[in-house]
């Protein structure tokens, strides 16, 4: 039995309550809602907290409330099963449901929260190991060591965001709620992560995430794509999340934002400035897709092969597109599941729907980016 | 830092002193003699220890006790009725549905709260149902078939009067 090292146990009722008990603790206390990421990680001796401050017993931190007209508000300890089936953000914000309902396993959704997520720790090859694996390759700079093993002639840590809503969340323009001992304060999603794989948050250790914001929907479509060696389990080594809102046919506003590329969530700038005035044909996604592939700077610290993962980024931009513009036309979203035998090497895109469409994003007029992804 | 709790366990109030830190798994296991729900990575990969929380499959080894006072537990022991196995331990009992039978309580519960939902789940329905649930002895075929049975059976079967 791999056992949880010993800790405190604190279960505040109020939001006020934990920040108190997580002033008290300081550095020594973490916060656990759901416990997915936390608990592997403590028992792997990533995490060494003397106290945890649980959040699952706070009603104000769990629920969806408004609608897609007005905007929407998730509570942060709202379990991720509990978003993905939720109508109105199946309805009108179709990405956030398809990201929260790929997250690792059924089982995982059923307690995982969708504020976990957003502040999952980052991973990297080198570090989500065994306390024994790590001190027999010298321990990294993330925990217990001093260098990373990934660039060992870089001073900053290099573990990946990985994150499934985040990208989502940061495309449609969420923001989120913060509190903390001075009080609380809101934040855009893009403000709340920092290009460092150990210090990853911009949110500070003494603040509690309580709620995710989503502006209104009208007029806007999404879409996330995810990749990833099985159908289940595994943490995106690439996430794609698009958010267009559109005049007719013509794109107005376009939010590409790249999860798993980097220690944090990547705007591509380029690709969203791209769509801006056009209307999503064959030719305005294949140049999107180029341009998102700029920002995307993948090491070679997570499953699949980095030029791999590099590639793929342009082909998941514009199959994303191509699913907004109604341009795919294969048979099932869940390629993971059904279909084409598996083998190792064959990755496996994951595909939700937008708009109740539902199947797998395809540029059938466009050879370049149709068809399977190549093997590694 | 010791605990009392109280734990809803197959229907069964359950009062012990447990060490706050102890997982819902080892509680089950050590303290409950529950040993049906069996360990496998322990760390949330593989859906071996997987019970019902408030009728929803969650992984025992990473949940804390503590939280789920308030929450009926079931594990594979609460399945049967009796003597009377539930019709997916009969069907998965029929159809050799296992082979070593590791995966298999965890399985049965993960498929148990599907029914639930979805009487009658497509074969796609059941396969993302139980897509957190590895096996690594049967290739998955009959634990499929074992599952559809079940739902025919029990969409057959008259429902009887609650007692």
């Amino acid at each position: 039995m791999i056992r949880l090292p010993a800790f405190e146990y604190l279960a505040p009722r109020t939001v006020g309550d934990a920040v108190k008990y997580l002033a008290d603790r300081g550095a020594d206390a973490m916060l656990v809602a759901g416990g997915t990421d936390l608990f592997p990680n403590m028992k792997r001796g990533q995490f060494e907290p003397k106290a945890l401050v649980g959040l699952r017993g706070i009603r104000e931190l769990s629920g969806v409330s408004g609608d897609g007209r007005a905007g929407l508000t998730i509570g942060a300890a709202t379990t991720l099963s509990a978003v993905a089936a939720h109508p109105e953000v199946a309805r009108r914000y179709p990405a956030l449901a398809t990201a929260a309902g790929l997250v690792s396993s059924p089982q995982l959704r059923n307690a995982a929260t969708l504020g976990g997520n957003v502040c999952v720790d980052t991973r990297c090859n080198w570090y989500n190991q065994s306390y024994e694996w790590r001190k027999a390759v010298g321990f990294c700079m993330k925990k217990d060591g001093d260098i990373c093993l990934v660039a060992p002639g870089s001073s900053r840590c290099w573990a990946v965001s990985s994150s499934d809503t985040a990208p989502v969340l940061w495309a449609l323009g969420a923001t989120a709620r913060l509190a903390g001992p001075a009080g609380e304060r809101t934040l855009p999603v893009s403000a709340l992560y920092q290009d460092d794989g150990i210090a990853y948050l911009a949110k500070r250790p003494d603040e509690i995430l309580t709620e995710l914001a989503l502006p209104a929907a009208d007029g806007w479509d999404s879409v996330y794509l995810k990749l990833r060696r099985r159908g289940s389990f595994d943490f995106p080594v690439l996430g794609v999340a698009v958010a267009v809102r559109r005049e007719g046919e013509v794109v107005r506003e376009a939010r590409v934002v790249l999860g798993a590329v980097a220690s944090t969530p990547r705007e591509a700038a380029a690709a969203s400035t791209a769509l801006v005035g056009q209307r999503l044909t064959s030719e305005s996604i294949t140049r999107a897709a180029e341009a998102a592939a700029g920002p995307a700077k993948p090491l070679d610290n997570t499953d699949f092969t980095h030029p791999y993962r590099k590639r793929l980024v342009r082909v998941y931009v514009a199959r994303a597109l191509a699913r907004l513009a109604g341009l795919d036309a294969g048979p099932s979203s869940f390629d993971g599941f059904e279909g084409r035998p598996g083998f190792p090497g064959e990755p496996r895109a994951l595909a939700g729907g937008v708009r109740g469409g539902s199947s797998p994003p395809r540029l059938n007029n466009q050879g370049a980016i149709s068809g399977p992804p190549p093997s590694t | 830092m010791n605990i009392r709790l109280s734990l809803t366990v197959n229907d069964e109030s359950r009062e012990l002193l447990v060490p706050v830190h102890k997982t819902l798994l080892e509680v089950l296991r050590e303290d409950l003699d529950l040993i049906g729900t069996k360990h496998g990575c322990e760390l949330g990969e593989c859906g071996t220890c997987t019970v019902l929380v408030d009728g929803a499959p969650v992984l025992s080894c990473i949940a804390l006790p503590a939280d789920l006072q308030d929450s009926d537990i079931t594990t594979v022991e609460g399945m049967a009725d009796g003597s009377r196995l539930h019709p997916l331990q009969q069907a998965f009992a029929e159809l050799g549905a296992a082979q070593c039978g590791y995966c298999t309580p965890g399985i049965l519960l993960t498929a148990k709260a599907l029914l639930a939902d979805d009487p009658t789940p497509t074969r796609q329905r059941i396969r993302e149902a139980l897509a957190g649930n590895l096996c690594r002895c049967t290739g998955y075929t009959k634990i499929l078939d074992a599952v559809e049975l079940a739902a025919l059976r029990m969409g057959q079967r008259p429902v009887r009067a609650m007692t």
